[in-house]
């Protein structure tokens, strides 16, 4: 049977998933970290991927040879996947619930003349 | 139960990815993990034949070309490894059951790059067919297996480019190299009919995997494809694909082509293939000689840490 040994972006279950007959755990791996890249100067760092270093030292040489090999980069954060805390998919619902009806937070929601330019 | 799995499938239908901390059916969580790390797996060991010819490429254009091809290759790999990882799995358990014979990689990768010209005929049919499947994949339901498809693809125009143009060069060259370049079409041509899989009738994993969207496009579908592709490229090489039977059926807009050898396909599969015990030699010996560079490497980060914190 397939044993689910791990869950990342922060998801890590209290009592780990079916771990126990999982042979091969990840025990003896390097730490796994994620790997975020601007790409350029004024833009945002965005999520890419991940890949596992002994540390961030090596994290940041890794993704640098992984991810930026045709100049996809200037800038690079990696941050160990268990530190990343994420919301629930299951409670999204009502997570964004207080969002949902409030249509007046967006500007097509008055009417204005058409005479009103540049607004 | 039955609710997620009607939810899981609607999300499907209307085109919605999967991520990783969503439900997901333990046998769409299984297949995948199954498909990627074979995937993944497969890059990786697709290293190899090209790798042996690194040092002895023509030029160190050549040369260069060959070992950036051969460094994408790795990469894909671990953006594959990556994305399967997030389903659950160990990375290690993943090498474990390549190591094992558990896990499969493409079976193209089990036969020998005998002479130069195998590398343009790699780049251009081996790369030119995984391309065809990996442009399916970009739309694959699993979110961070299409997103390393997407990665992936950017990378792999230039390897069949590379692949053809250094073919081009030497379909103009002297008798020899003419010969070079066509025995090289003569033996990669049917392998590469065969990485598309067996035909739709007798694929194990089709249906399902089509239904969950993980893939888009079933196993004859991508062969056609791709033999309309090679078959009108390989006219500009002056060269030809060693088919009799391969022909334009105007009736259908499609080549006719000949009858794939099936018995060489499982043999291959299975384990019988020029190379199969030779490519996973290499890839044991490469992992047990990393061993105590893996080991050394996260003391001395435990001990760094621990530095640190002594400092702080
Ligand atoms: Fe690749
Ligand atoms: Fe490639």
């Amino acid at each position: 049977m397939f044993a689910i040994n791990k869950y990342y972006y922060g998801d890590i279950p209290d009592g780990g998933g079916n771990t126990s007959n999982a042979q091969f755990s990840a025990e003896n791996e390097w730490p796994l970290w994620e790997v975020f890249i601007r790409h350029k100067q004024g833009l945002d760092h965005k999520h890419v991927g991940s890949l596992h270093a002994a540390d961030a030292n090596m994290a940041i040489e890794n993704a640098r040879d992984v991810y930026t090999r045709r100049m996809e980069g200037v800038s690079i954060w990696v941050v160990e996947s268990k530190n990343i805390h994420a919301s629930q998919p299951e409670d999204a619902g009502s997570f964004y619930d207080p969002a949902q009806d409030k249509i007046y937070r967006h500007p097509t929601f008055y009417d204005l003349p058409d005479e009103v330019k540049h607004m | 139960m039955m609710q997620h799995e009607q939810l899981f499938q609607s999300k499907i239908d209307q085109e919605v990815k999967i991520e990783p901390l969503d439900w997901m059916p333990d046998a769409y969580r299984k297949n995948l993990v199954r498909q990627i790390s074979q995937h993944a797996h497969s890059e990786i060991v697709g290293m190899l034949p090209e790798g042996n010819w690194i040092t002895r490429a023509p030029s160190l254009k050549r040369k260069a070309i060959l070992l950036a091809k051969v460094q994408d290759e790795a990469g894909h790999g671990l953006y594959l490894y990556s994305a399967a990882e997030t389903l659950g799995t160990s990375r290690d358990q993943m090498i474990e059951d390549l190591h094992s014979g558990k896990a499969k990689y493409s079976s193209i990768f089990n036969y020998p790059t005998l002479t130069w010209a195998d590398m343009g005929a790699i780049g251009w049919l081996v790369d030119g067919a995984a391309i065809l499947n990996q442009v399916m994949l970009c739309r694959t339901s699993y979110g961070p297996y299409a997103r390393a498809m997407v990665r992936i693809c950017k990378e792999e125009s230039f390897h069949q480019r590379q692949g053809f143009e250094s073919l081009l060069v030497l379909s103009k060259g002297t008798e020899t190299q003419k010969q070079m370049c066509q025995d090289a079409i003569n033996r990669w041509w049917w392998p590469s009919l065969m990485m598309f899989g067996p035909k739709d009738a007798d694929s194990t994993h089709s249906d399902q995997s089509m239904k969950w969207k993980i893939k888009r496009k079933s196993n004859d579908e991508l062969r056609q494809q791709f033999i309309d592709m090679i078959a009108g490229q390989v006219k500009l090489l002056g060269m030809t694909l060693p088919d009799p039977d391969l022909k334009w059926n105007e009736e259908r807009k499609h080549y006719d082509f000949g009858e794939i050898d099936w018995e060489e396909f499982w043999a291959v599969v299975k384990g019988n293939g020029p190379c199969n015990k030779e490519r996973l030699a290499a890839r044991k010996k490469a992992w047990d000689d990393g061993a105590w560079v893996r080991e050394a490497a996260k003391v001395y980060a435990e001990k760094q840490s621990k530095k640190i914190l002594k400092s702080a």
